[in-house]
């Protein structure tokens, strides 16, 4: 039962097992274990960045691709649901069909955008996604009229989701679920074709499969997914703008959480995404208080300034590239067959 | 030898007098092309490196932005250091502080190539995902460590007194810094291009683009090359970034990332590995940029893209293709 629901794709390793666990019992019960405003707003967080970390690592981990558009797609959620609401009436035909634009448009892009430059090599569709993105974002911030510039929108959402334990229950629901299908299509025979065509594009080309077709495939259905993760992440917090959805730094975020889960492994979306959102939460006042402790030291106090947690991240993205290619996930499987 | 391809700088031509004919202003049209060869000549400072260690090694460095912003902060250090002479009325003076910050820029730029190259990216040739993830990383880290040197706040940088403001002839406005950003510009793409093309080195290099695996049959240790063009590429990076701080009289931390999207575009456009084509890129980049700012300011924001997508849609490789054998 749980094999068929985790589609054979076991943990395979105890104290990963017990440490998915836990982030699911506590994401499952986080309404009631943590009560409070910010313990849930970091429990939302954590589900939407699970979900978006998941499909980013669709694209990274399984088809060997790097994308620097995924924030784009993220953000398309977050502003189609966004404007729907805000000049519609606000209900649900307005969220639903907010998202199915927001999906439409985003599929198209990555379609258009995969046919384009996934042909040739995987440098050329990284530079061609991180020049296509920075253009939505600046393109999002100047046309002020429709998607409200730098200060975002604020919309008010249907009235059952103004309840906070009803949306909480949507955001967790729909990312368990679409996490669960992930899973399902890396293990599929189209997610081994994926991993064939990363090991070995020529092998998988000679094979008989058209690596251009499945890896645009991978970029829609990943592009998909992230803007799926926008809406859910729009609808909990009930404002989109350029901060929360397409900044750069969003997207560093994601390669952070996917290197340190573990890339390719899909369970190193959910490690890297609970402890990196927590960590953003919660290290930094550590930091704050460590700071403060050292003042009077030169140079000390402004390397552990809490806005230099960032600093510490990627040094430990480096070193996990470098070191522990399969991250966090890949040390825990590796460790229990030593 | 293959015969020079003129059509690409024919097209950019043909453009600029296009754009003549749509201003029908000779003078807001003048104004408006040495604004744009400024900034292309700057944008191809910062990006001949990055293309031409893409074409040597196969090596894309996404960090590469880091150059530029260091290169722009040491500027502005040493500007500020040499306020005096900056300050001072005298053309040869201000001269003298904008040729020690930018030596200072490029040096500090070349330092932290030489460091980047052994550390970062040495042990990922050959791994696209990996260079491109490290050398994200490296960005991450480096652009923080500018912050805890630096602050987070705007540092503004003052160009010299003498190199302010704009000569007026006739009813023309041509802004001084803009010129001695071209004549910068010129100078190195004239000393890049005899290099290339008139010397030992310069042939290896070429040759190493081409066919890596010949040049060192040959003998030559490509490694070496490598390590040096990678150097002076940073080096160019920090001095375009220095410039490009003066061209803009502030500074962020991002300075160096944002510019890496429109050193993206330049050399896609151009084709990777090739000099002559991030040149003609950068040039076409940046008098699109500001003649269609003029012209149209609503559609400013995606000429670069839809260019890039014309470019490719006319030449997949970039207007000059590298043969790679």
């Amino acid at each position: 039962m749980i094999g068929a629901l985790l589609s054979g794709d076991l943990p395979r390793s105890r104290l990963l097992s017990a440490l998915l666990l836990a982030v699911l019992a506590g994401l499952a019960l986080a309404p009631f274990v943590f009560p409070g405003t910010k313990p849930l707003d970091v429990a939302a967080k954590a589900c939407v960045f699970v979900l978006l970390v998941a499909s980013y690592d669709l694209l990274l981990g399984y088809t060997g691709i790097v994308s620097f558009a995924h924030t784009m797609f993220f953000g398309i959620g977050g502003y189609g649901v966004a404007i729907a609401l805000s000049r519609m009436e606000t209900g649900w035909s307005a969220v639903a069909l907010g998202a199915a634009a927001a999906v439409a448009l985003s599929l198209t892009l990555s379609f258009v955008i995969g046919l384009f430059s996934l042909r040739v090599k995987a440098i050329f569709f990284a530079m061609i996604t991180l020049a296509v993105a920075s253009f939505f974002a600046i393109l999002a911030s100047q046309l002020s009229g429709f998607t409200g510039g730098e200060d975002g929108i604020t919309f008010k959402v249907p009235e059952l989701l103004r309840t906070r334990l009803v949306a909480y229950y949507l955001v967790f629901g729909t990312s368990l679920v679409l996490f669960l299908v992930l899973l399902r299509v890396v293990n599929s025979p189209f997610g081994r074709v994926l991993l064939a065509v990363r090991e070995n594009e020529f092998r998988a080309e000679a094979l008989g499969y058209r690596t251009v077709i499945y890896r645009t495939l991978a970029n829609c259905f990943g592009a998909a997914v992230a803007t799926i993760a926008g809406v859910l992440y729009a609808l909990w917090l009930r404002y989109t703008g350029p901060n929360t959805t397409l900044d750069f730094g969003i997207m560093i975020d994601i390669l952070l959480m996917v290197v340190i889960g573990g890339m390719g492994t899909m369970y190193g979306a959910v490690i890297g995404a609970t402890i990196f959102v927590v960590a953003q939460n919660y290290l930094q006042e550590a930091m704050k208080a460590f700071s403060e402790s050292m003042k009077g030291v030169p140079l000390l106090p402004d390397l552990f300034h809490p806005d230099r947690w960032l600093l510490w991240l990627g040094v430990l993205f480096v070193l996990s590239v470098y070191y522990y290619p399969h991250g966090i996930v890949g040390q825990l499987r590796a460790g229990k067959k030593a | 030898m293959k015969r020079a391809d003129w059509i690409p700088v024919g097209l950019t031509a043909a453009i600029a007098i296009a754009a003549l004919a749509f201003m029908g202003n000779p003078s807001t049209w003048l104004t408006l092309s040495i604004a744009g060869l400024a900034m292309g000549l700057l944008i191809f400072l910062m990006a001949s490196g990055l293309t031409l260690v893409f074409g040597l090694m196969d090596v894309m460095n996404f960090a590469h932005g880091v150059f530029i912003a260091v290169g722009a902060y040491v500027g502005a250090s040493v500007m500020k250091y040499l306020a005096a002479p900056a300050a001072a009325d005298s053309l040869l003076e201000n001269l003298g502080a904008l040729l020690c910050a930018a030596l200072a820029a490029a040096l500090a730029a070349a330092l932290l190539g030489w460091f980047f190259e052994r550390v970062i990216i040495r042990p990922v040739y050959g791994q696209h995902l990996k260079q491109i993830l490290i050398t994200t990383g490296g960005l991450i880290v480096a652009e923080q460590l500018i912050v805890v040197l630096w602050g987070p706040d705007l540092v503004p940088m003052q160009r010299p007194t003498t190199l302010r403001g704009a000569f007026l002839v006739g009813d023309m406005a041509i802004e001084k810094f803009r010129l001695v950003a071209v004549a910068v510009g010129l100078v190195v793409f004239v000393a890049m291009m005899l290099l290339l093309n008139r010397t030992k080195i310069g042939l290896l290099i070429r040759a190493g683009v081409e066919n890596k695996e010949m040049v060192e049959a040959m003998g030559y240790r490509i490694r070496r090359l490598f390590v040096a063009v990678f150097v002076a590429g940073s080096a160019l990076a920090g001095l375009g970034g220095a410039l490009w701080g003066l061209y803009q009289e502030s500074l962020t931390v991002h300075i160096g990332a944002q510019m890496m999207v429109l050193i993206f575009i330049v050399i896609i456009i151009g084709g990777l590995g090739s000099v002559g084509g991030c040149f003609v890129g950068a040039l076409l980049v940046g008098l699109v940029t500001n003649y269609v700012g003029y012209l149209a300011p609503k559609v400013a924001l995606g000429t670069n893209i839809l260019l890039m997508v014309l470019i490719l849609l006319w030449r997949p490789q970039g207007l000059y293709p590298v043969s790679k054998s």
